[in-house]
């Protein structure tokens, strides 16, 4: 079961207009770095309940998916 | 050649909407209605379980409890609703620019211009279906025929996330089984009219020759005749084109019933100072002015009259529609809703003629204190500013139209 996040998130704003998210900052406030964005594309996302634009990232070599909903950006947290 | 004309329907567009933002809810009975409070309180979405329970919509939420006593009854959030709707509209983009939007949830695509790029009909709708579920995760069910009227029955043949295919060879097998009432304006008193010359489905509507048609209904004796038929020509419009204003109106189901004339005023002045606010502020006068009212069966009617001359003027429009009602409404019932609507719309700098027989400095000075209303209420909030008679039952007159707006549905040959 997985539940919806909103996390801040750091992000550069390129040149041609892309967003690319550079950094998650967790609500305990603990930082992790995005290696690399893989894909980008608009989805749903089932698990957390929402949608907008998702960004495939790899966060310490796992792969993760972070959406950026409106002006808001939320990821699908596992619940503990 | 025969275009090719898609009807994209969202499938249980609010309740899809509310049941992706809560997973928690998607094994349980869900409906979205108006706030009960406020007496907004009917279903205006159900997701499939409650529908397996036999909720339907427009029922009033505490019937709908009746039949599921563990219901879910949600508020509606539009701006939500709106986003999706826009999202939804970005995905037909890609596919043609004729998109005409049927209310919040459902839009006719005229995608004849893009097969050679995108494939059939069907491949088309098929992958729309595909884009719909995957980026916005609700569904839709897809109609595809060859003109606007198979193509929206199409959309309602096959629920949820379906593409139906309606085209001049099968229409006759698909389409002419349908009872009559499924064709768009077959309402409860065409169907009952049908139905005395035993004219039951789509079919027998179609195979009824013409002439008699007419002599039964008058002119949309000749429109129906024609839809059922497969010869509707009538275009999708142009994306963007629909965004020209129309027509500026608003509507509101009032806490309790309304029973006598003077509730009416009350609310049909609330509801003509908004209309006018906002004509004010887009720059218009109308020439129009149109009243909607629904009784506590939920039976509609319309009534428009000319004004005098173009007006965006509260106390004008009021005062007509008020006469709208009283010529026309002899309470067989209480009523449930009301709206008033200013069509005919012309630019407020256009040229006026002056009358001889009207005092117009004092509609000048109406006009003046009227704007003068407008930066009031803008400066101080709504309630700052108002109408002694407001005051006559504020259940009633506490509602500010003009900011907690709604959209509807417009028909569909658009606003007149």
């Amino acid at each position: 079961m997985r539940y919806k996040v909103y996390v801040d998130v750091t992000a550069r704003f390129d040149k041609e207009g892309n967003v690319v998210p550079e950094h998650i900052i967790w609500e305990d406030g603990r930082r992790f770095e995005i290696d690399r964005v893989l894909d980008v594309r608009p989805a749903a996302s089932l698990k957390a309940g929402g949608c907008g634009i998702r960004y495939t990232c790899r966060i310490s070599g796992k792969e993760t998916f972070l959406f950026l909903e409106g002006n808001r950006w939320f990821v699908e947290a596992k619940k503990v | 050649m025969n275009r090719v004309i898609l009807h994209v329907d969202l499938n249980n567009f609010y309740a899809s909407v509310e049941c992706l933002h809560r997973p928690e809810l998607r094994d349980k009975p869900v409906v979205v209605g108006g706030n009960p409070a406020l007496r907004h309180g009917i279903v205006l979405a159900k997701n499939y379980l409650a529908k397996s329970f036999g909720i339907k919509t427009g029922e009033v939420i505490w019937q709908a409890r009746k039949k599921c006593p563990d219901l879910i009854a949600l508020p509606p959030d539009y701006s939500l609703y709106l986003r999706f709707a826009r999202l939804a509209r970005e995905i037909y983009l890609n596919y043609t620019d004729q998109i005409e939007p049927f209310g919040i949830d459902e839009a006719w695509l005229d995608v004849t211009k893009s097969i050679n790029l995108y494939g059939t009909g069907k491949e088309i709708a098929d992958q729309i279906r595909a884009r719909i579920k995957f980026e916005l995760g609700i569904t839709a069910s897809v109609g595809v025929s060859y003109n606007k009227i198979f193509a929206k029955l199409g959309s309602d043949l096959k629920k949820p996330d379906a593409t139906t295919v309606i085209t001049p060879e099968n229409f006759r097998e698909v389409v002419w089984p349908l009872p009559a009432s499924d064709l768009l304006y077959v309402g409860r008193s065409t169907e009952r009219k049908l139905a005395r010359y035993m004219i039951r489905t789509i079919g027998d509507i179609a195979t009824t020759s013409r002439d008699f048609l007419h002599f039964i209904l008058g002119k949309w004796g000749d429109v129906l005749w024609s839809f059922a038929n497969g010869e509707d020509d009538s275009p999708v419009a142009i994306f963007g084109e629909e965004g020209f204003i129309k027509s500026i109106g608003n509507s509101t189901t009032t806490p309790r019933d309304l029973v006598n004339n003077e509730d009416v005023k009350l609310v049909l002045y609330v509801l003509a100072e908004s209309v006018a606010a906002r004509m004010r502020e887009h720059g218009f006068r109308c020439r129009t002015v149109q009243i909607h009212v629904r009784d506590t069966d939920l039976a509609v009617f319309e009534r428009q009259a000319k004004t005098a001359r173009p007006t965006n003027l509260s106390s004008e429009i009021a005062l007509l529609a008020m006469k709208l009602f009283t010529d026309n409404y002899h309470w067989e019932k209480p009523l449930r809703s009301i709206g008033v609507r200013g069509t005919d719309l012309v630019t407020e700098g256009k040229a006026i003629q002056v009358s001889l027989f009207m005092d117009e400095e004092k509609r000048k000075r109406h006009e003046d204190l009227e704007k003068t209303v407008d930066i009031l209420r803008k400066r101080f909030g709504h309630f700052s500013i108002q109408r002694g008679m407001m005051l006559g039952d504020r259940r009633l007159t506490d509602l500010n139209p003009k900011d907690d707006h709604v959209i509807h549905p417009v028909g569909f040959f658009g606003p007149k």
